[in-house]
């Protein structure tokens, strides 16, 4: 018969010895091989069961108990150590697998848009924003529309103000300016009130130089209504400009002459480049022209379809690239339609 | 036009700084281009421009001059002593010029006397210096004779400046070369000012000056032009009005030197004293004019002016040697033998004033704008009487502006004004009386005016006003051809008052009814989708060529384009039918500094209208890829773009659209006959896409070893057949199953069709299909490929299992096997 006092300095050695044991174990395997050791089938501490049938049979729960006491401490321990050497190895992975940081990334293909394209959006976004919706209307047009019903009859000396293409069939032409879309929209919504923004390409019989393009882009705008004054046109002219270029510029209103408004006006900012000091972009005189606007002629609001009696109306026109060339200080209208990517890429993070 | 301050100061004072008018003058439309000054002006102007830096110089003290003599220094070889008077007795001056030499005399010299002050020729930076008698090698000079740098104008100082001989002794210098030109850019409303009187008038009312109204002299002494002069108006729908003066005994020679200097600062050329009037005057008023030699015109007893249309087959040498041929709708002076001038536009060379002529006949009519515009325009010839006459001249200048130049020609030429004057007026100008609701200006302008403010401000543009029930009677001055409306009326008061002075408000009309723009917002869909995938925007010319077009389309003929009547360049003569020629120029021409581009053009193409119809301008979508994949990088070897990328372009559009595409082999002659492909929506065939054929990239210059790749897609229908609403769909309830499944058959038969069967016998339970692998070569046997898919497998009301999973895989094998002879690949 052995005493349970035996069998507490058994489980107290073994509990000091599987301690040491595990203090040495350096891999996961040496782990198991420890666990096998101590709590396998054949291990030190199961081993222990052995012990129980020489036991008085009242010492036999606690003697149990000891030994339960002891796998579970043991086990606890070993489980602590296993997460501890496998946070080891993990670790020691992740420093073998560190990169130069500083090598480049995976290119990405980014794609952008055309700038003229951006500026149209902006002049979009703002002009909504003032309750204008967009319509488009033809880039060929008849003589009739591009001129006529725009208060500029045939032989009329303001046709020198537009350089024309014609097509070999009669009547028909390039538009030139986005005016004409002007007729259309109001013979279309005649005699509801009217607020519309018409861009689209024009196209203008000139030689192509750094300041002179054959094909350009316009917006044009039209407001008609029962109560719409010139004060109105400076106001919207005024908001559109503090979006597109900024707060802090300064503007004027220079009268001015187009056949279809009356009275007319161009709208002048302050030079972008110079600050007004005046330089070669703004010809010395601190001013660059941004737009040309005026109040709709009563010809040309009785050609739409309205009664100007009843009716005033505001039109304007702008030129998203020169609009563009202002704000960039761009010098060479060209390179909108010559589509280098090394310009156009410029442009692909959007306008600021 | 050019206006030079010393002129319009004739007609109006001018009390503020020229920029402070120049500004005032641009505000209120006559826009002034540039300001150039002359003289001393240009010194004060630079002096200001640099802070002090440049000398500023008066030329107080300094004086036109008159060599007398010039005699040998006694005590230097290279200086002479010059003797010249310039208003005070001859005095000598010592010189080193060498443009004076002994034995000179007559010229004209700037002097500058004792306190004048100069610029010092010899100092490093230009100072000013005072100018001080002093003994130079032992000869008092008393004077200065100025070189231009002395005096500013220039940096030279390689002789004294001579002076025309015309200028006259003893006045101040500045007033013979200071002055200020304002050019003017004038928009063809301002027909008025391309005059210094119309330019002073308005001046006058936009400064509240008063316009100094020029006096008309008249002072004939010859025998009455009736009996010498008869005039005939045969087309009076085309000239309204003739008028002539005869002057005789002229003495043809050079013009005094300030009408030659007003006129060549006003830009114009300078001939003699009779057409240098005719030009004077035409500058000054308005009205273009016409001398005419006398003696060369035709008709017994009087000289007969007969103003018609040209005749059949008729031609005329012009002034500038040419011989014009006319139509009949071209207006003429001709006498009884023919033509003498083309109306308004140039006299003939025939009848030209020249040196040996005697007698002059004056010429101030009124020709239709739009006919002389026509005339003008048809014969390529702009002179500056047609500029004037094509933007309107009133027929009430005719007879001013003749006696104007027939008094200068009298005090000038030395001639002698016949008496009368020929005055054929068969249609009166027009009397314009506009009836102005003062109510009127503030709902046009949003700015009240009161009806006194009114009047007062027309009245300063010489509109007379009077006040009448409820509105103000206007009657349009004669010089304003432009004013016809009520709104001109209303331009004229916000001119007046500054365009600065009308309020800025927003608008309080209300809002119109909000619609959108579904075809815009598409189409920017469309744009985002594709610079999604990587492509940059490009817009080119819509103008091109037929052999542009011809590159890619082979078939293309003239008569299916579009053409232009009157192109700058036979590159740009017929509107596109297809982006694609515009889109790989671009390409091209990138390359040269790119290895990749991958770009899209989405803008319209032109198709010539049916028989009566408009033509159509159909929105078209435009691709291009040449070069890698992406970008040189460690990363990986660079891989050339090819069909598929094109194609996965297409296809990313298409699902962002909501769109299920159809791709079928397809040929084209500019395109590779094995990598092409037609893209068909609901059917229809809406797209071609594909590598280009080596010939096209040959002719395009699109040298690179990469294939280059193209699509052009009709983005009208593609549009149309966009989903209106995108649609959601709930979420699968019950797990899916994936069953891989790769099958060989032979190489012809396109994946397609595999995937077809597939999908036919998988049913509604195979949800997702995904071709994952291609291949050939062994042990896949010649001939034949094997191709992979994977195959999603999902039921809406139940959890699939694996064994029904199985059995659907074995039905589609069986029917891949039945109906393509596919063999399995394990
Ligand atoms: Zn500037």
């Amino acid at each position: 018969m052995v005493q349970i006092e035996e069998l507490k300095q058994k489980v107290a050695a073994l509990a000091e010895e599987g301690r040491a044991r595990l203090k040495e174990v350096a891999s996961p395997e040496d782990c198991e091989a420890a666990r096998v050791a101590f709590l396998g089938r054949k291990g030190k501490i199961t081993e222990l069961v052995k012990f129980l049938p020489h036991l008085p049979p009242e010492e036999r729960p606690e003697a149990g108990r000891l030994i339960n006491s002891l796998k579970e401490q043991f086990q606890a321990e070993l489980d602590r150590r296993l997460r501890e050497l496998k946070a080891q190895e993990i670790e020691k992975k992740l420093q073998e697998e560190a990169v130069d940081v500083t090598l480049p990334g995976r290119p990405v293909a980014l794609g952008g848009l055309h700038p003229s394209t951006q500026a149209l959006r902006e002049i979009y976004r703002i002009f909504l924003g003032m309750g204008f919706q967009v319509f488009e209307s033809p880039e060929i047009e008849t003589d009739e529309y591009n001129f006529q019903l725009l208060n500029i009859p045939p032989d009329h000396p303001a046709r020198d103000m537009w350089s024309t293409f014609y097509l070999t069939e009669p009547g028909l032409l390039l538009r030139t300016h986005t005016s004409p879309g002007q007729i259309h929209v109001m013979r279309r919504f005649a005699p509801q009130p009217i607020r519309a923004i018409l861009p689209g390409k024009c196209y203008r019989y000139e030689q192509v130089t750094a300041r002179a393009e054959m094909m350009f882009h316009q917006v044009e705008g039209l407001a008609i209504g029962r109560n719409i004054t010139m004060a109105d046109l400076k106001g919207v002219l005024v908001e559109f400009a503090h979006q597109m270029f900024g707060e802090g510029r300064r503007f004027r209103f220079r009268a001015s002459y187009f056949p279809f408004t009356e009275p007319s006006l161009e709208m002048d900012m302050d030079c972008i480049i110079c600050g007004g000091r005046g330089c070669r972009v703004c010809k010395h005189t601190g001013w660059v022209e941004i737009l040309g606007a005026g109040m709709v002629h009563p010809v040309v609001l009785r050609n739409g379809g309205y009664d100007p009696r009843e009716f005033t109306g505001f039109a304007f026109g702008m030129g998203p690239e020169r609009i563009l060339m202002l704000k960039y200080n761009i010098d060479d209208i060209r390179l909108f339609f010559a589509n280098d990517l090394r310009f156009l890429e410029q442009f692909s993070g959007g306008l600021r | 036009m050019r206006v030079p301050l010393s002129w319009l100061r004739e007609y109006v004072d001018i009390p503020q700084e020229i920029e402070e008018l120049a500004e005032r003058l641009t505000l209120a439309g006559l826009e002034v281009a540039r300001i150039e000054y002359l003289g001393p002006a240009a010194q004060a102007r630079e002096g200001k421009r640099e802070q002090g830096s440049q000398a500023t110089l008066t030329w107080e003290g300094i004086y036109i001059g008159e060599v007398l003599e010039v005699k040998p220094h006694p005590n230097a070889d290279k200086l002479v002593v010059a003797v010249v008077d310039y208003g005070k007795g001859p005095v000598e001056s010592v010189t080193g010029a060498p443009n004076i030499r002994v034995g000179d005399q007559g010229q004209k010299v700037a002097v500058a006397e004792a306190g004048a002050r100069i610029i010092d020729a010899y100092a490093p930076e230009p100072k000013p210096v005072k100018v001080k008698a002093m003994a130079i090698r032992g000869v008092r000079s008393e004077v200065v004779l100025c070189s231009e740098k002395e005096l500013g104008l220039s940096d030279d100082h390689s002789g004294i400046l001579i002076l025309d001989r015309e200028a006259e002794v003893g006045r101040p210098l500045a007033e013979l070369l200071s002055d200020v030109v304002l050019e003017l850019d004038l928009t063809p409303n301002l027909a008025r000012c391309f005059s210094i009187i119309g330019v002073a008038r308005e001046v006058a009312a936009l400064t509240g000056q008063r316009f100094k109204t020029p006096e008309v002299k008249w002072h004939p002494q010859g025998p009455p032009i009736s009996g010498q002069v008869e005039v005939e108006i045969q087309d009076p729908d085309l000239c309204a009005r003739y008028t002539a003066a005869l002057v005789k005994g002229v003495k043809v020679g050079p013009s005094p030197f300030w009408m030659r200097r007003r006129l060549a600062l006003a830009g114009m050329r300078l001939i003699n004293n009779i057409v240098d009037i005719t030009n004077y005057v035409m500058l000054e008023w308005g009205q273009p004019l016409h001398a005419f030699d006398y003696d060369k015109l035709h008709g017994e007893p009087a000289k007969r002016i007969i103003v018609r249309r040209a005749r059949p087959g008729e031609k005329i040498t012009t002034l500038d040697g040419v011989e014009r041929d006319l139509t009949t709708e071209m207006l003429l002076i001709t006498d009884p033998e023919g033509p003498i001038a083309i109306a308004g536009v140039m006299g003939g060379l025939e009848s030209e004033v020249t040196e040996s002529t005697r007698a002059v006949l004056l010429e101030s009519a009124s020709f239709s704008n739009t006919n002389n515009r026509r005339t003008a325009q048809a014969l390529k010839l702009m002179s500056e009487a047609a500029a004037r006459f094509g933007r309107g001249v009133p027929p009430e200048l005719a007879v001013p502006a003749l006696k104007r130049a027939a008094e200068l020609m009298r005090e000038l030429a030395d001639g002698e004004i016949a008496s009368g004057i020929v005055d054929v007026y068969p249609v009166k100008q027009r009397e314009v009386e506009l009836d102005l609701e003062p109510r009127e200006v503030e709902r046009l302008l949003g700015l009240a005016v009161s009806p006194p403010e009114i009047m007062e401000l027309l009245e300063r543009l010489e509109f007379a006003c009077s006040p009448r029930e409820g509105t103000i009677r206007v009657r349009v001055p004669q010089h304003r051809l432009d004013v016809s409306c009520p709104a001109d009326l209303v331009e004229e008061v916000a001119r007046l008052i500054g365009y600065d002075k009308i309020p800025t408000t927003l608008m309080a009309d209300p809002l119109p009814r909000q619609e959108r723009n579904r075809s815009l917002e598409l189409e920017e869909q469309v744009r985002e989708a594709l610079v999604g995938c990587g492509l940059t925007e490009v817009i080119t010319y819509s103008l091109t060529s037929l052999e542009a077009e011809a590159k890619l389309d082979p078939n293309s003929s003239p008569e299916g384009y579009l053409h232009i009547a009157n192109p700058l360049s036979r590159e740009r003569s017929v509107l596109r039918r297809s982006l694609l020629p515009g889109l790989l120029e671009t390409v091209a021409e990138n390359l040269k500094h790119h290895e990749r581009v991958a770009i899209f053009e989405l803008g319209r193409v032109y198709i010539p209208g049916e028989k009566g119809e408009r033509p159509r301008e159909p929105r078209r979508l435009g691709l291009a890829l040449a070069g890698p994949r992406s970008r040189l990088s460690w990363h990986e070897k660079p891989r050339a773009m090819d069909f598929f990328d094109l194609k996965g372009i297409v296809e990313e559009l298409l699902l962002r659209l909501g769109l299920e595409g159809r791709f079928e082999r397809t040929s084209h002659p500019s395109f590779h006959p094995g990598r092409t492909a037609k893209l068909l929506i609901g059917g229809e065939e809406v797209g071609l896409l594909g590598e280009l054929h080596p010939r096209v990239r040959e002719s395009l210059e699109l040298e690179l070893a990469e294939p280059v790749l193209a699509a052009e897609l009709d983005l009208e229908a593609i549009l149309a057949r966009a989903a209106p609403v995108g649609r959601y769909k709930p979420l699968p309830q019950f797990p899916a199953v994936l069953r891989d499944l790769a099958v060989v058959v032979d190489e012809a038969i396109p994946a397609e069709k595999v995937a077809q069967a597939i999908r036919a016998a998988g049913g509604g339970l195979l949800r997702e299909l995904v071709l994952f692998d291609l291949y050939q070569g062994p042990p896949v046997p010649q001939g034949r490929k094997s191709l992979a898919f994977r195959l999603r497998l999902q039921a809406e009301d139940r959890t699939l299992t694996d064994e029904e999973a199985d059995a659907l895989r074995t039905r589609i094998e069986a029917r891949l096997a039945e109906e393509l002879g596919a063999e399995l690949r394990k």
